[in-house]
């Protein structure tokens, strides 16, 4: 059977006017900030005091794009007659963010968790060469930085939440015995 | 002298609808268009919802440099944006939105016949912006246009007689003191016709080949800058007002509605004539554009013959009824 003349266009008509009738789609950025996912990859945030000066993420970026500078510092010995400990001082934590491809492989490659995923994503500038922040940048990214996600319900506990508790019973149950001796 | 200012008033009156209502049409189309697309449209000028988009339009415009190509008909160039945009101004004049002397700009006798032929010199003005702009595309704009016009010219006028017929008169006003509830069902074919046919007059979607922008640039219009683009964008909405209180008038029984008829009679005609133009819109929103030989054919074998049909069954029953 031929289609009735003007059935194409009654449905094309249809389907405008229930457009019109839902929820648009533009956004309207910037007088709205957008809804972000809670895990967005929006910039690289720097914890630094976990950093050590491993340099591992500057080892494995694929951009080269993390610039670190250091120097060593001595620290006199915790208890009398011990022996100097050497520290790692971090100078320089830079990321130029107009090399930066966001892979997150120095991310995941921290073995200290001193560089996390920050949702923020407003760090555009006139000038490339601005594109390369510094680590006070980085570190202000760092209380942009969503915690953790919880645990599962009936997770194994953590390992250093377990080390402490052990620790702690230890020595609740010594003072317990102190007390009844 | 009181004369004289009844007249200056009514002037003024109809002046400032026909600023106003071609605007409000064109603002409507921006965010109905949009929300059909899932957009918002026009958000920042005048802070409300962009209220204020197409007078920051026309401010743009005003500002823009007037370029006159150097080939051009100088003359003739210059004027086409104005025999575009007068005959639109004219008839609005005699469109009566409300029962009385009081609600229409001046009673014409000849009502329809006067309408009709100064709508259909509007055209003129893109013949002769297409011939003056000394440009190919501006040339085919040109031309496309006086072959759309040729077409359906026909069929709206069938349509129109259709209605005189049936009133007894010519008269706009006669036609809407004659009109009773049951000439919608009977005249309803008529009335798509003359929308219809009206729609490809004023060149809109989806009979817009003669501004047709993927093909010809745009048109008559390509060579128009500034002020005189802006006049052509106006003719064309000021177009939509004229038609779709045409159609109205003529076909949806104007100023009467279910209630309300007394005093009220001029909110009919406004939403009704509402009504037309948001349709007007969503079909510019649905539709693709007709090819050219697609939009012959639908004058010659579709409305010239649903047209007759019209006029043959007005005829017989007005003559059953008598």
């Amino acid at each position: 059977m031929p289609p009735i003349p003007g059935s194409g266009l009654a449905k094309g008509l249809a389907v405008t006017l229930r457009t019109m009738t839902k929820k648009t789609v533009t956004a309207q950025y910037p007088d709205v900030q957008p809804d972000l996912p809670p895990r967005t990859r929006g910039v690289i945030g720097l914890f630094e005091e976990n950093c050590t000066v491993c340099m591992l993420c500057a080892r494995e970026c694929p951009d080269w794009c993390i610039y670190i500078d250091s120097h060593k510092e001595t620290v006199p010995p915790a208890a009398p007659g011990g022996r100097e400990r050497s520290r790692n001082v971090l100078d320089r934590f830079a990321i130029d963010f107009s090399l930066c491809m966001y892979c997150g492989i120095c991310i995941e490659v921290c073995p200290f968790d001193a560089l996390f995923w920050s949702p923020e994503f407003e760090y555009a500038e006139t000038d490339i060469h601005e594109l390369t922040h510094e680590r006070d940048k980085l570190r202000e990214w760092m209380w942009t930085v969503p915690a953790p996600p919880a645990l599962d319900p009936g997770a194994e506990e953590p390992k250093e939440i377990a080390a402490a508790r052990k620790a702690a019973d230890k020595l609740a149950a010594q003072q317990r015995q102190e007390g009844q001796e | 002298m009181n004369d004289v200012l009844d007249v200056a008033l009514r002037l003024l009156v109809v002046l400032a609808v026909f600023l106003v209502l071609p605007l409000v049409v064109g603002q409507t189309e921006h965010k109905v268009m949009a929300h059909m697309q899932g957009r918002l449209g026009p958000m920042y000028a005048g802070g409300f919802h962009g209220w204020a988009q197409l007078i920051a339009d026309g401010v743009k415009f005003a500002q823009k440099e007037d370029v006159v190509p150097a080939n051009a008909d100088r003359r003739i160039f210059q004027l086409a944006p104005a025999v575009a945009l007068i005959p639109y101004l004219i008839v609005i004049v005699a469109i009566p939105i409300g029962p009385g002397e009081g609600a229409v700009g001046t009673v014409v006798d000849a009502g329809i016949f006067f309408v009709l032929a100064v709508m259909g010199a509007g055209v003129l003005g893109s013949l002769m912006a297409g011939w003056a702009s000394a440009n190919k595309f501006s040339l085919l704009g040109g031309l496309r246009t006086a072959a759309q016009l040729l077409s359906y010219e026909l069929p709206m006028l069938l349509a129109a007689a259709s209605v005189a017929m049936a009133a007894g008169t010519v008269s706009l006003v006669g036609i809407l003191d004659a009109f009773e509830w049951w000439w919608l069902p009977w005249q309803i074919i008529g009335a798509f016709v003359f929308f219809v046919a009206g729609l490809a007059e004023l060149q809109r979607p989806p009979f817009d080949m003669p501004i047709a922008d993927s093909e010809i640039i745009f048109g008559a219009y390509t060579e128009y800058t500034g002020l005189r683009f802006a006049l052509f964008l106006l003719a064309e909405y000021a177009g939509i007002v004229i038609l779709c209180g045409l159609t109205t008038v003529l076909f949806l029984g104007g100023w009467h509605g279910p209630w309300g008829a007394d005093g009220l009679g001029w909110v009919w005609t406004l939403l009704k004539t509402a009504v037309l133009a948001f349709v007007i819109i969503w079909l510019r929103v649905t539709t693709p554009r007709l090819r050219e030989d697609q939009l012959q054919k639908l004058a010659w074998t579709t409305l010239v013959p649903l047209a007759l049909a019209q006029i043959a069954l007005t005829g017989i029953v007005k003559v059953v009824i008598q």
